[in-house]
């Protein structure tokens, strides 16, 4: 190798030539170059983690490889200060092979106002809350609590099909809704109900899509949880992972075009950063400057892929710089914490016109659906570690009583009116009735073309001939 | 059963203005095959080579306004025009801001209407076609281009999971009017890759309309129509047909995207076709003509829905059907024809409805063999006197 840099014209490489062969006489003949004519043993390159022209292959002794690239460094450092220009700008240059490391030696602190005990962690900044926004917040984070239960009971009865809950993220919903505005497009992934409930979706609309009745907005369309509502600005839920996210780049876009004063935000889950739409659509958002934000809820698990075999970098946020990409890393069970990063995020997106990476880091305490049971693959007590210890509404509720704001009678009362609330949802929902075939053909066109219509006609004539075969709800 | 055959008329969201001014008969445009004359046909073993070169027909030039374009000029124009009429009309794709398109569909219009409204993106089909739907949901009317619609595979989740899916799914709250238009088709030694006919893949999703042009005329109109269309509407275009030329009229007009086109009217046998193999039809018409035969040809233009009112109308006059397809023998657009046709008009029929096709092969790159892959002028020939004997 040597030889090839010294036979090189180039007034770099010879000077680097000339560095190496003197090192090569300090340290004796290496075995792991790629000129050399002997092969190394097999022993020995277990051991040699520096390679002229190769990286680590080896998962071996990195403090060593640390200190053998310092020791090298001092040698070489400093001597080279030439500057040349690729396509992309201008780069100055060094002499040595400097490999940026897989991982910082500190792993990206986690921002965070509320102690474990509610009370503001003394040199913590984040943005005021008043009294009636606070409680609005606190009320919000119960009745999704209560919500969760009593629908995912409702699906253990058997009444709805299926439910996807919300345990332990009940701060990012409601606090990353409360910092945003209306006309702010919502485009989630699955567990982020609070955001619509925050903007004024009631447990009767909740319920009316969950049994999928005459009331649903999505006539009866959808899966159970697959909320929409365009009124409100979140977008109808499609179950493949992470499709939003480059759907909410043309989201602010649009935006962009309009020159509103509102930012796009899409929710995405640990496991949705695996998809290539998160890779694409982040590139995308940073070229095209799009005024958004990427709500990534770390939770910790993707049904039963723990975060160790989904990715081997430092969580999410350590990617948002790969694309240029602002980014936050925030403690996701801290109401106060995640409304000041959604809130800020949110004024650097319209005001810069850029997208903003926020990984907030949460625990997903319920079962990723109800055709889970995780306790398969987690150990019980994690999950009810999580549950109580580390729960976000007792937390942010122990502020909230310590500013005198909330007493334990009002708490009764709350969780009692909302109980009520939601129980008869549940049961008047279950009485209203499923659409009808003529819905069946509907808004696959804006308007219902012939061919549709036809096979309408055939389906109500093969139902008007065999009645018994069908169920008697079943009418034009 | 031949009942059925209802008017697609319903749909009528999208069909405004018709101009009545196009030549139903005689198409301005003309294909030059490679070869000369008939002797060196023969000499190729009977196999024509047609590079779909455009020669203007002055005999067929009966307008007497009108300008004459390009294929890709025509698409350029209908872009240009509905930018224009409508702001939030925009466009989307690799290459097409200053570039200007690999095909040059886009040329000029980021000087034109601005970069932010001709948007070039970064090498991710389904994002970007996934950032067209975000769009369309919020109220614009993106034009999406595929460099090739091979390259639309990758968007197939976003095209199929959500564009097709979401008006309905939605409840009828969020609609979709995204155009996604690009070339496809076998085309000049393009390789397997960028050989491919995506309607054949596309046509199942249910909520996408899919429209072929295979003249500047009809190019520009149904681009325009589609643009303006409700619904997400795949255009598609083909490798091989970009320059061919033909005069156009210069006032608005849109040509409904159900409609199917009628080319040449005809007794004695209908042939089915569409986008390039139009051509390749109407060559085989010139001798079929020579040898006293009375085809009629149907450009069906909409490959979903079937416009099965004037395939009907047409196949109760004739009582033989052929269709002359790009597609693959299995599961083509042929295949769905086929079938509705003997659902629909079966007691019409007096021989089973035939089907030229491509091979179920990937489309190699030697001129040879890529020309032996799709349908030749011959074999049309040779299948018309089997139906009609």
């Amino acid at each position: 190798m040597a030889a090839w840099l010294a036979g090189s014209s180039s007034k770099l490489a010879h000077s680097a030539a000339r560095r190496l062969a003197g090192d090569l006489r300090r340290r004796g003949p290496d075995p792991w170059l790629l000129s050399s004519s002997t092969m190394p043993a097999r022993g020995q390159l277990a051991g040699d983690l520096r390679g002229f022209c190769s990286v680590r292959r080896f998962a071996g002794d990195s403090t060593a490889a640390t200190a053998a690239e310092e020791s090298e460094n001092e040698f070489a450092g400093g001597d080279l200060q030439q500057v040349v220009d690729f396509p992309g700008g201008k780069l100055s240059f060094v002499g040595e092979m400097n490999f940026v490391p897989e991982s910082q030696r500190e792993r990206i602190k986690c921002y965070r106002v509320l102690d474990d005990d509610g009370g503001i962690i003394y040199s913590s900044r984040f943005q005021e809350v008043g009294k009636e926004l606070a409680l609005k917040m606190y009320s919000n984070m119960v009745t999704l609590q209560i919500m969760d239960t009593i629908f995912y009971e409702a699906q253990r009865q058997g009444r709805i099909s299926f439910y996807i809950t919300s345990n332990g993220e009940e701060a990012i919903n409601i606090a990353s809704a409360a910092a945003l505005s209306a006309d702010d497009i919502v485009l989630p992934q699955y567990r982020e109900p609070g955001v619509l409930l925050w903007r004024g979706f009631t447990p009767q609309e909740f319920a009316n899509q969950l049994f999928g009745n005459k009331m649903d907005y999505g006539k009866g369309r959808q899966m159970p949880i697959h909320y929409g509502s365009n009124r409100l600005n979140y977008f109808t839920i499609s179950s493949p992972i992470a499709t939003q996210l480059p759907q909410a780049v043309g989201a602010a876009y649009s935006l962009k075009m309009d020159k509103k004063d509102a930012c796009a935000i899409t929710y995405f889950g640990d496991g949705g950063t695996s998809e290539g739409d998160f890779h694409a659509a982040l590139n995308f958002a940073a070229v095209k400057e799009a005024p958004m934000i990427f709500f990534c809820r770390n939770n910790g698990w993707a049904i039963s892929t723990p975060t160790t075999e989904q990715f081997r970098s430092d969580g999410i946020v350590t990617r948002g710089q790969a694309y240029g990409i602002r980014s936050i890393r925030v403690d996701g069970n801290d109401t106060l914490a995640v409304y000041s990063a959604v809130h800020t995020a949110r004024e650097m997106a319209i005001a810069e016109g850029r997208p903003i990476l926020i990984e907030a880091m949460t625990y997903r305490v319920g079962h990723h659906s109800t055709s889970d049971d995780s306790t398969k693959y987690r150990p019980a007590d994690e999950i009810e570690h999580w549950r109580t210890a580390r729960d976000p509404i007792s937390r942010y509720r122990k502020w909230v009583q310590g500013n005198g704001w909330w007493c334990d009678a009002e708490e009764t009362e709350l969780r009692n009116s909302v109980r009520q609330e939601i129980l008869q949802a549940v049961q008047a929902a279950e009485r209203i009735p499923k659409h009808g075939l003529a819905e069946l053909f509907t808004d696959v066109y804006d308007q219902v073309p012939s061919n549709l219509h036809e096979q309408q006609r055939s389906l109500l004539d093969i139902i008007k001939k065999h009645p018994s075969d069908y169920p008697t709800e079943v009418n034009s | 059963m031949a009942a059925a055959a209802a008017s697609l008329h319903a749909t009528a969201a999208v069909s405004k203005s018709r101009s009545a001014a196009i030549p139903q008969v005689a198409t301005s445009v003309r294909v030059a095959a490679a070869s000369r004359g008939p002797g060196s046909a023969r000499a190729r073993g009977g196999l024509v080579v047609a590079r779909a070169a455009a020669v203007k027909d002055e005999a067929a030039d009966t307008n007497s306004g009108g300008h004459e374009v390009l294929m890709f000029e025509a698409l350029r124009e209908a872009m240009i025009e509905e930018m224009t009429l409508d702001p939030t009309v925009c466009m989307i794709g690799e290459d097409v801001g200053d570039y200007g398109g690999s095909y040059k569909v886009s040329k000029g219009l980021s000087e034109m209407f601005g970069d932010l409204r001709v948007l070039d993106t970064p090498i991710a089909e389904n994002s970007f076609t996934g950032m067209g739907v975000g769009a369309a949901m919020k109220g614009l009317r993106p034009v999406v281009e595929g460099m090739n619609m091979g390259f639309l595979l990758l968007a197939y989740n976003q095209i199929s999971n959500n564009c097709g899916m979401l008006h309905y799914t939605s409840g009828g709250q969020f609609k979709i009017p995204i155009v996604i238009r690009g070339p496809g088709g076998v085309g000049r030694q393009l390789g397997a890759e960028h050989s491919q006919r995506l309607e054949s893949y596309f046509q199942s999703i249910p909520g996408l309309q899919m429209v072929a042009c295979s003249t500047p005329y009809n190019a520009k109109g149904l681009l325009k129509a589609a643009i303006r269309s409700e619904n997400p509407v795949v255009v598609f275009e083909h490798v091989l047909l970009y320059n061919m030329k033909e005069k156009i009229p210069d006032e608005d007009y849109i040509c409904c995207l159900e409609e199917a086109e009628m080319v040449r009217p005809g007794s004695q046998v209908t042939i089915l076709t569409y986008s390039r193999m139009r051509y390749h039809v109407m060559q085989a018409v010139k001798t079929l003509v020579n040898k006293g035969y009375d085809p009629e040809v149907i450009d069906i233009r909409s490959l979903k829905p079937f416009d099965l009112h004037t395939i009907g109308n047409s196949v109760k006059k004739t009582h033989r059907v052929l269709i002359v397809e790009e597609c693959m023998r299995t599961g083509g657009i042929g295949a769905s024809l086929r079938s509705a046709i003997i659902d629909n008009f079966w007691d019409e029929l007096d021989a089973p409805p035939m089907c030229l096709s491509s091979q179920d092969v990937p489309t190699p790159y030697a001129a040879p063999l890529e020309d032996a892959t799709v349908v030749q002028p011959p074999q049309i020939v040779a299948a018309i006197e089997e139906i009609c004997r």
